[in-house]
């Protein structure tokens, strides 16, 4: 049975159409890279799964059950949890308290504080520190971390790479591949082509609210993705 | 000699006023509503007290253990029946004009209920006895006492929100309600719980206020405006800086009052306006960090 699928799904923004007539099904332990230019529709997606968007028309399953008219904060008990773009950390809590009140309202699972330091191992000098005063990467471990503290069947990351430095971004994905090897099931919107694709099994891409390609990762090559992300088959590489 | 009484019992009231405030502290902190129905809903906690008291015939004090939960179950009906909706429109108008309707319901409902004469609540020998520490100067043990309640509530407050799993919930909510809810944190009932907590902070120092002097239906709009002056000057979000707001309003006011008795709220005022222009509150440089 698929752990997540996506049914004629339209998501409006007022009279902007963010996700149009998507139809996507996800198996359980499957890693998804949604790709696209901004504005393509890739947060309002993960956005719309979980359940800070409720959707314009069609319906988003969850375990087998359309879970679209289930506020956002009853779909973490349920085993979703998103890391959403810009970090969005609780500036004036700290670390530990940061991921403790994710923790609090999610399912039993492996994941703890202690857990969550171990897999950041930049966070253990800043347990105590407030969000606000992390770097960029630190913060971007502690959303991560603040997400898997509700041990998630289904993790959606959006763009947790974006405005790191490489090596933080080494680090963030050295942890990703853990939790994928866990058996977490993850939908990962990424910029970094390359890096998508080398976690992912399979692409999808979207351009203007459509899914205009989905393939397995291994049977797409960059040209393939750079073609559907821009619309037009063109020659180049798609953009960092 | 004077003087130096004055600024004691200025501290004093500032507890009250310090009091008066955290319930709007923690309303504003949270949700972003600045509650104008605060002074009438002590008040209206004040007028319940008044009536289970001499209904039942028991002290005010112990009349108290029912007002408070009382109250507290008012918030959270209120929040979820009215405030709720407002917020939903979103905007700050919205509720800023809700609770404008609520404090004129509320005065008006207790006009109409226990007429416009003027009422005291009786606290017993509490009220006439005071240490004499020299000649001018008398402490007066009412007005210690709530200075004291105000230091506990206020402390009580920040250690709820700093240590307990509901008070962080809370802070994070008012961090950024929207990532609460992807956390799993039900932002609206986070909402709920602190309207109640800020409700029975407001009915405690209307009875508090009852206490100390006399009380009629319409007086709920000014100890709303000195709530939220004791708030400002100590500056917005910050629930010891609200304790110092309050404090430093009561001694602008009976100071003020020892150089002339018509001076005494117009110094108050005078301080809040002069915070107001020069520093945005004591610890307003904090929130600006933030």
């Amino acid at each position: 049975m698929s752990i997540l699928a996506l049914e004629r799904l339209e998501v409006r923004h007022g009279l902007l159409s963010a996700v149009r007539d998507l139809d996507l099904e996800l198996a359980e332990g499957e890693t998804l890279a949604l790709v696209g230019a901004n504005g393509a529709g890739k947060s309002s997606l993960l956005r719309t799964i979980a359940g800070a968007h409720r959707p314009a028309s069609g319906k988003v399953i969850y375990e087998g059950r359309d879970i679209s008219r289930v506020s956002g904060h009853k779909r973490v008990p349920m085993g979703i949890a998103l890391v959403p773009e810009g970090r969005r950390l609780f500036p004036s809590l700290t670390v530990e308290e940061n991921l403790l009140v994710a923790g609090r309202n999610g399912r039993q699972g492996p994941w703890n504080v202690d857990a969550v330091i171990d897999a950041f191992p930049m966070l253990r000098e800043r347990r105590r520190s407030r969000a606000q005063n992390l770097s960029g990467g630190e913060q971007q471990a502690t959303a991560i971390g603040r997400a898997l503290m509700t041990n998630p069947r289904l993790l959606l990351l959006d763009e947790v790479s974006l405005g790191l430095a490489p090596v933080a971004v080494e680090d963030v994905y050295r942890s990703l591949r853990q939790v994928i090897a866990g058996g977490t099931t993850v939908i990962l919107v990424e910029q970094d082509l390359a890096r998508a694709l080398d976690v992912a099994t399979r692409v999808v891409c979207m351009l203007e609210g459509r899914a205009v390609l989905a393939a397995a990762a291994k049977d797409v090559t960059r040209e393939i993705v750079t073609d559907a992300y821009f619309g037009t088959p063109q020659a180049g590489g798609a953009r960092p | 000699m004077t003087w130096v009484n004055a600024v004691i019992q200025g501290i004093l009231l500032g507890g009250l006023y310090a009091l008066f405030g955290c319930g709007l502290s923690l309303m504003f902190g949270v949700m972003r509503i600045v509650n104008l129905a605060h002074g009438d809903l002590a008040l209206l906690g004040a007028f319940l007290t008044l009536s289970i008291s001499t209904g039942l015939g028991v002290s005010p004090f112990v009349a108290l253990l029912i007002v408070l939960p009382l109250m507290g179950v008012v918030g959270y009906v209120l929040q979820r029946g009215i405030l709720e909706r407002a917020l939903r429109r979103g905007g700050e108008l919205a509720p800023l004009l809700a609770t404008f309707g609520l404090a004129i319901v509320i005065g008006n409902g207790l006009l109409e209920i226990y007429s416009p004469d003027t009422r005291s609540l009786d606290a017993g020998a509490l009220e006439t006895s005071s240490w004499r520490i020299t000649d001018q100067i008398a402490i007066p043990v009412l007005s210690f006492l709530i200075f004291i309640v105000a230091i506990l509530v206020l402390g009580g407050l920040e250690l709820f929100l700093k240590r307990t799993p509901l008070g962080q919930a809370m802070r994070a909510t008012a961090d950024d309600a929207e990532t609460a809810e992807l956390v799993g944190i039900d932002a609206r009932a986070v909402y709920a719980y602190a309207t109640a907590i800020a409700v029975s902070t407001a009915a405690l120092a209307g009875v508090a206020f009852a206490m100390r002097s006399t009380f009629d239906p319409t007086i709920g709009p000014a100890r709303l405006i000195f709530g939220f002056e004791a708030v400002v000057i100590g500056g917005i979000g910050s629930l010891w800086g609200t304790l110092l707001g309050g404090v430093a309003l009561g001694v602008a006011q009976t100071v003020g009052a020892e150089i002339d008795p018509s001076w005494s709220i117009l110094a108050g005022h005078f301080l809040f306006l002069a915070v107001l222009a020069f520093r945005g509150g004591f610890f307003a440089l904090r929130e600006v960090r933030a």
